[in-house]
């Protein structure tokens, strides 16, 4: 008999519900809308991709026409006779660089992505962690004390971008244990991003120790590699760069699902059989490894790894791996169009390392981040 | 012989131990309810017995197998959990959230197949139709009321399908209506599906009312198990909470109602006399 009593006083409620629910049709359709507008914008930031890379090539102080590219590049590929000046500025530097600017945008804008997703903190990118800064300044040691040039540049940056990771990664886990288990995940999300900003401090005074005992010649060889640059693409660089790739991109795709679950709290993803330590683990790796690679390759290019997840989401409307990869890849390619084409024309021929222009993007961009971001918490 | 059980079981963060060698089952096919005080250890046993925190002794075993040894995704699948305040991340909708609670049953690579004959579509259209959320399916969680929130995430503890299913304190923040709502909709969860429900809830009376089995805690102990009838008493209510109190039984199931003293009021007189042989009715 109780329950029947129990019933008689849930069911009208439930009608009420109904009622409610009915009014808001006309809004359910919009928002089933916009679920596929999240794919449809994500084609979109591919497509946005395609242009700049294929304006990069083409486009800017030195114009290639289309019928000349195809030749230029099937010349290349079956040896054929090549266009003089041309064929070389096209395989040499456009097309290189356009594909190291892609490539490395795709991993920054990954490993930001992965860390501010795991940490659930839009702060915890690379480059404010101060991965970026561990390898920055085990490269400026290494152009500095040990006078070392190219490739080993790069080994020593992402050795430094490793050994820092691993460190913040001891800080932030010591504390962490201490906790109630998976209880407190934002706890020691908070603390790794504190343990980070704190090292990027410390290592950023470390480059600029080094930076005025360096000679001037050498510190400007050093400045340029710290602001981040495509100058230095070339297919040897590429070829490693992509093997790298290869690997680490297999691994963030198996790493994705889980990660999903991860953002409904540790506790909730070890109920659905997430190995949570395990998967975190595997994603700092990932992310640290991503971040590297990129950073060895054209040095760290500021602020694409923390711009990459928050502008894909506010354009796709919710976060997303592969959105945060096309729209790194976006920032990278549009910062070099500008710094290598058009800067050159407002600033006197000067030609800008990328890293000048997606840091002066970054900076409004993390005000405006901060502004808006407490606004829709609330 | 019931499915989940603790043998000797100690749970302690750090060095702070708060459960000490406790000896507990959950029996299958009812729904228990875990009752103490604040601090009292109740919601770190349901952590050990969801495997959240790793036994410092003894061991939560589920059909007579210790749980942390078996693989995670696999004893997902037998037993769900639902934690105490899970989040949600910004701008997922319902149907989405859901739909992560069949993570457990999903390979290594993601199964494409959408078709209404998906068992994953399935399951995730029976969980939102159990909990009556199927017309909030493409809503965003955060536009949720509390209420309409927690029945969400309980369907995306259905759409696990697990034969064991533990919540923890599932009414916190809730209304009374929607308390009463959501200890429903797990009860309907038990009898049609059969699944082992335990559930920490604070409210006494409530679990008094839908519990099948009772277990009370005290300093990291059980002080009292059995059903509902047998363990609530004015003595019990007195030994767990310190708390004076007048036992009654429920005027709407029979189930003992807990009515408290405090300082200011005081008992009228033929509130004891009907306490005992009432319950007696009862049972």
């Amino acid at each position: 008999m109780s329950r029947t009593v129990e019933r008689a006083i849930v069911e009208p409620e439930r009608t009420v519900g109904a009622l409610k629910t009915a009014e808001k049709g006309p809004q359910l359709y919009v928002r089933a809308e916009r679920a596929a507008k999240g794919l449809n914008r994500t084609w979109l930031l591919a497509a946005a991709v395609v242009v700049l890379f294929v304006a990069s090539i083409l486009l800017g102080s030195y114009t290639v026409t289309v019928p000349d590219f195809v030749t230029i590049v099937t010349a290349h590929l079956t040896g054929g006779e090549k266009i003089p000046g041309a064929s070389f500025i096209v395989m040499e530097t456009k097309l290189p660089r356009a594909t190291m600017g892609l490539m490395i945008g795709v991993a920054f804008g990954l490993s930001g992505a992965l860390f501010q997703t795991m940490l659930r903190n839009p702060l915890a990118s690379p480059d404010v962690i101060g991965i970026s800064n561990g390898a920055s300044a085990s490269a400026v040691l290494a152009i500095v004390v040990f006078g070392a040039s190219g490739a080993a540049v790069s080994v020593a940056a992402l050795f430094g971008a490793l050994t820092v990771a691993l460190l913040i990664y001891l800080i932030s886990r010591g504390g962490s244990l201490r906790g109630a288990g998976g209880r407190n995940g934002n706890a020691a999300g908070n603390r790794l991003v504190l343990a980070g900003i704190g090292i990027a401090a410390a290592l950023g005074a470390l480059v600029s120790f080094l930076m005025t005992r360096a000679d001037i010649r050498t510190a400007a060889e050093a400045l340029i590699w710290l602001n981040g640059s495509l100058n230095p693409a070339t297919w040897e660089r590429i070829g490693v760069l992509l093997l790298a790739l290869a690997v680490l991109l297999p691994f963030t795709a198996a790493l994705a699902k889980p990660l999903r679950l991860l953002e409904l709290g540790d506790d909730t993803a070890a109920g659905l059989g997430v190995r949570v330590g395990a998967v975190r683990l595997g994603l700092v790796l990932t992310a640290v490894a991503l971040a590297a690679v990129a950073t060895a390759a054209a040095g760290p290019v500021s602020f694409v790894a923390f711009l990459a997840g928050p502008i894909a989401r506010r354009v796709t409307g919710k976060p997303s791996l592969p959105a945060s990869a096309l729209t790194g890849a976006v920032i990278v390619l549009a910062a070099d169009y500008f710094a290598y084409n058009l800067a050159p024309l407002l600033l006197d021929a000067t030609v800008l390392p990328v890293g000048v222009v997606t840091g002066a993007l970054g900076a409004p961009f993390l005000l405006w981040l901060l502004a808006t971001s407490n606004r829709k918490d609330a | 012989m019931a499915r989940l059980s603790a043998r000797d079981l100690t749970l302690q963060y750090e060095q702070r131990r708060v459960i000490e060698g406790l000896r507990t089952e959950i029996p299958e096919g009812k729904v228990t309810m875990i009752v103490g005080a604040n601090g009292c250890g109740k919601s770190t046993l349901l952590r050990g017995l969801s495997r959240l925190l790793r036994p410092a002794a003894g061991a939560v075993t589920l059909d007579g197998k210790d749980i942390h040894s078996r693989p995670a995704k696999e004893l997902a699948r037998t037993l769900g959990l639902l934690p105490q305040q899970p989040t949600a991340p910004d701008g997922i909708t319902v149907r989405d959230l859901v739909g992560r609670g069949r993570y457990p049953h999903q390979g290594f690579f993601r199964n494409w197949s959408h078709g209404d004959s998906s068992p994953h579509d399935l399951a995730v259209r029976n969980a939102l139709d159990a909990t009556a959320t199927t017309e909030l399916a493409d809503r965003n969680v955060d536009e949720l009321s509390g209420g309409q929130r927690q029945r969400v995430w309980i369907a995306m503890a259905l759409a696990q399908e697990t034969e064991v299913l533990l919540l923890d304190e599932p009414t916190t923040y809730l209304d009374l209506a929607h308390q009463v709502e959501v200890l429903d909709l797990v009860t309907d969860l038990n009898r049609r599906r059969g699944t082992t429900v335990a559930i920490v809830l604070h409210d006494l009376n409530l679990a008094a009312r839908y519990a099948d089995h009772v277990i009370a805690m005290k300093d990291g102990a059980v002080v009292a198990e059995g059903t509902g009838i047998d363990v609530i008493t004015e003595e019990l209510v007195r030994t767990v909470f310190g708390l004076e109190s007048r036992v009654v039984p429920d005027p709407v199931s029979g189930t003992p109602l807990i009515v408290p003293i405090g300082r200011h009021h005081y008992p009228a007189p033929q509130a004891t006399e009907t306490t005992k042989p009432a319950l007696e009715i009862a049972s």
